[in-house]
């Protein structure tokens, strides 16, 4: 409240320096966050029964060997100065060498990650584009029966287990019908025929022009999209039915109402765009989620993402190639919410 | 005077005549508000119903669900077993009222780690302000802002697959909001007349925080906690599912639909039964908190 007030008195001159504050602010939290995130990878590769240099020499080496990788690994050192330097190594790309695929765990998750962006963001954008109506419908029709389905929707989409159902969808879709494709991201048919530019396939296919690929990589697409997409859809559809509401019963919309202008634009133009602001942040912590919550998706369709990645290193033991793909994961899902964080407040007027 | 003997009437009494009776008043009247919300009391009657079943397990099933039957494996859903048997023969149904008692056992744990965190973290940054609660509310925002079911996984890889490690992992990453709400209301009766006389009365500071602003607190934390349920037991089964929580033969719904997978197409069965538990139970709960959370604040109901 005084902040307001005063940088109101004090005019416009003051609205850049309080940008870069709120700029500033978001930076520092993100810092902590990461450094937070960083120092828990860091606990978790300290504690693990693995030993870190039996896990490079082997238990048959000598103890020469073994005290000079220690010395190498810097073990000797204190806590902290091992921390510092863990830091370091990650400021470089440095995620460690995967024992599973014998490769740095950075150039793995290059390989792997698009495949899980392409699936978030499919879904991300199905749970706009059919919650955010979805939602508005609701919030318009209150208390009637399209709300009332509206709700129930969203509450099974919040409910369900998503890996029950994918195997369900699978079944239906895929098994009984037949109207898509398979778990994997292509026929084997296809492998490996286009290079990998961008490793988004159907964006690769439509750039090499090859439409036979680009519609198979989309029928293999759109089932475990849909599928991760139903949370998204269920959260966006039910805040933006709470943020409509929220407008709807605000005084200026009576205004306009009375003024005689048209209900659909009473709805769309006045309600919706003050909605809009509060929906960036909800669309980016929904973004942020499916990126981690895919990892039960891509279990469940065989899709050869990060998740994936770090469930099949889980199992085989492979602690870098874990970790490496949790710190990836988590300051993609840390930066994302951040991000919309800052452009509500600076998108926002009322926010000071 | 005939209002006052009956039950209704000691509820409604405008002036209770005793703490026990002023604390069952504003039960029943929460009740009443809850009453009316049809939609919470079907949440309520799946969890009381989830409860009842886990409790009344030996009497419902006709065999423990873990001893295998090769002769019947994989058998349609028939009168003899209504929703089929599993690859080892064992009958679905036992299997999922047993595994009733295993989600309860997940909720329950996660519950009993994470309020009393949440509570003494959230407790005493809101009551002490200042530096410890900069700090304090710092390290809950870090952990608000991390990925749970990565991290979860994480903390599953260093302490090995297992249902009390699931648990142990879950708790780990669900703790902060409970602290931030814990907070909040921590705040708004810190500067109370009623803290003041305690202080006064020369009561110490932790005789101030677990007496008197703690049980403040735990009501919105209770609602929060129910909330999250859903959430709770999602992850526990995601895990169960991927191999890294509850290990066969332990009837753990994730984990045996993780068992069914291979058997979909045949004997859809397999997997998809323990899948419409999980719905249902994650739904009940989600019902329950949104009842419960309109009746406790009714403001900031969507």
């Amino acid at each position: 409240m005084d902040q307001a007030s005063s940088s109101k008195a004090a005019g416009p001159g003051l609205a850049l320096p309080s940008k870069l504050a709120k700029i500033s602010g978001v930076l520092v939290s993100l810092t902590l966050t990461f450094l937070g995130l960083t120092a828990i990878t860091f606990v978790i590769s300290r504690v693990m029964p693995v030993d870190p240099v039996l896990a490079i020499v082997g238990d048959r080496a000598s103890n020469e060997v073994y005290q000079q990788v220690y010395l190498q690994l810097g073990l000797d050192k204190p806590i902290y100065i091992q921390y510092l330097r863990y830091l370091g190594q990650l400021a470089e790309g440095d995620l460690g060498t995967s024992i599973m695929t014998a490769q740095p765990v950075i150039e793995d998750i290059k390989r792997f990650f698009p495949a899980t962006l392409e699936l978030a963001t499919i879904a991300t954008l199905l749970g706009i584009f059919v919650g955010v109506p979805m939602g508005v419908f609701a919030a318009v029709h209150q208390g009637r029966w399209p709300d009332h389905i509206v709700r129930v929707v969203a509450l099974l989409g919040y409910s369900a287990p998503i890996f029950w159902l994918g195997l369900v969808a699978l079944l239906v879709f895929y098994a009984k019908l037949g109207w898509v494709a398979g778990p994997g991201r292509l026929d084997v048919f296809y492998d490996g025929i286009i290079e990998p530019v961008s490793g988004i396939l159907m964006l690769d296919a439509a750039l090499a022009r090859d439409w036979d690929i680009f519609y198979n990589a989309l029928s293999h697409l759109i089932l475990p999209a849909s599928i991760l997409g139903t949370f998204a859809l269920a959260y966006i559809a039910r805040m933006t039915r709470s943020f409509m509401l929220d407008q709807l019963s605000q005084e200026y919309i009576l205004t306009a109402r009375v003024k005689g202008i048209p209900e659909s634009q009473v709805i769309w133009r006045h309600a919706f765009r003050n909605v809009l602001v509060q929906l960036i942040t909800i669309i980016g912590l929904t973004y942020a989620s499916l990126l981690e919550g895919s990892v039960l998706t891509e279990t469940v369709f065989s899709w050869p993402g990060i998740g994936q990645y770090i469930t099949n290193s889980l199992f085989n033991n492979d602690m870098n190639a874990v970790l490496g793909g949790t710190i990836v994961v988590g300051a993609c899902f840390v930066g994302i919410n951040m991000l919309s964080d800052l452009l509500y407040r600076l998108v926002d007027p009322r926010i000071r | 005077m005939a209002e006052q003997l009956t039950l209704r009437g000691w509820l409604l009494a405008e002036v209770p005549r005793s703490k026990w009776q002023a604390r069952s008043q504003r039960f029943y009247i929460g009740w009443l508000e809850f009453r009316r919300n049809p939609v919470a009391v079907i949440g309520l009657i799946i969890i009381l119903g989830l409860v009842g079943v886990a409790a009344l397990a030996p009497w419902i099933t006709g065999s423990d669900g873990l001893e295998p039957d090769l002769v019947n494996r994989l058998q349609a859903p028939s009168a003899a077993h209504w929703f089929g048997t599993d690859q080892l023969g064992r009958d679905i149904f036992d299997r999922i009222i047993w595994g009733s008692r295993i989600t309860l056992y997940i909720v329950a744990l996660v519950g009993i780690i994470v309020v009393p965190i949440g509570l003494v973290v959230g407790v005493i940054a809101g009551y002490l302000g200042g530096l410890v609660d900069s700090v304090l509310m710092r390290v809950t925002d870090i952990f608000l802002a991390f990925p749970r079911l990565i991290l979860a996984m994480a903390f599953v890889a260093v302490l090995g697959p297992g249902l009390e490690n699931a648990v142990l992992a879950i708790a780990l990453t669900t703790w902060s909001p409970f602290a931030r709400i814990a907070r909040a209301e921590a705040l708004t009766v810190r500067n109370s007349e009623f803290i003041l006389a305690a202080q006064v009365q020369g009561v110490s500071t932790a005789g101030i925080l677990t007496r008197h602003v703690a049980p403040l607190c735990l009501s919105s934390v209770i609602v929060r906690l129910t909330l999250d349920m859903a959430g709770i037991i999602l992850t526990a089964a995601g895990l169960g599912f991927l191999g890294l929580g509850a290990q066969p033969p332990t009837p753990e719904w994730g984990a045996m639909i993780s068992l069914g997978r291979q058997y979909l197409i045949d004997q859809w069965w397999v997997p998809t039964v323990p899948g419409i538990a999980i719905l249902v139970v994650s739904l009940g709960f989600n019902l329950l908190g949104d009842g419960l959370r309109d009746v406790f604040d009714p403001k900031s109901g969507g």
